[in-house]
């Protein structure tokens, strides 16, 4: 189980909106290779890992994953927080505004939505570390 | 192992609230590191040493801190649900 601590693993204070920013920054939330996906990959994989180090690195790495897609999202929150609608149109965000508003939506920079064929988990340990090392390239 | 423990210790009687989580993150953050080379390093007595010491400082710092201004976690006994009044840690000013 996780227990939710109520501060971010490191701190995020953003004083400018930038909305053009959080068009490609959204793809480290839930893109092909970002935090949703390592926190899924690391957390499905654990499940055959067959020896205990493998199976705790699995475990706290993809844990910690889950902590960094808490402060992605925490910036493209604050990189769009109160930007009218005209402003994100004018950024390259029209489409995006039309469908989430000013919410955070697990989508890649091109708009695709999150998708596990993103990820791999094969029950074959090497197979799966072979994975983690290419989706951390 | 001194200059470990003098690093992130701090006697928090006249230390700000801004201080204090500060030293929460810090002390979060390295246990979180510390843990993940133990995991592939259980044998270093030197980093076991150092994630005993900062998991003991941050239970005093924690317990300080929820005391004065409200939970961190929902394992946190309070007598009225505060666990809304505290700011989410996407707002900014990020207590």
């Amino acid at each position: 189980m996780w227990t939710y601590n109520k501060v971010l693993e490191y701190p995020i204070n953003i004083k400018c909106s930038n909305p053009k920013l959080a068009k490609f920054i959204i793809s480290q939330y839930g893109g092909p290779d970002g935090e949703i996906g390592a926190s899924l990959r690391y957390l499905s994989q654990r499940f055959g890992m067959p020896d205990q180090k493998a199976k705790a690195i699995l475990n706290d790495i993809g844990t910690e994953e889950l902590a960094h897609l808490e402060m992605v999202g925490t910036i493209v929150h604050q990189l769009t927080d109160g930007v009218s609608a005209e402003e994100m149109e004018k950024m390259g965000l029209g489409a995006y505004y039309t469908d989430h508003g000013l919410g955070v939506y697990p989508q890649a920079a091109a708009g695709w939505p999150w998708n596990a064929a993103t990820i791999a988990v094969k029950g074959d340990p090497i197979a799966d570390l072979q994975e983690d090392l290419a989706a951390d390239k | 192992m001194m200059e470990y423990q003098e690093g992130l210790r701090n006697n928090c009687e006249n230390t700000t609230r801004e201080e204090m989580i500060n030293q929460i993150k810090s002390l979060k953050f390295s246990i979180i590191e510390l843990g993940l080379y133990l995991d592939t390093h259980p044998e270093d007595k030197k980093a076991i040493c150092m994630h005993k010491e900062y998991c003991k400082q941050l239970k005093d710092i924690e317990d300080k801190y929820q005391k004065m201004y409200g939970p961190l976690t929902i394992y946190w006994p309070c007598n009225k649900w505060r666990w809304l009044e505290t700011p989410w840690p996407w707002e900014r000013g990020n207590y």
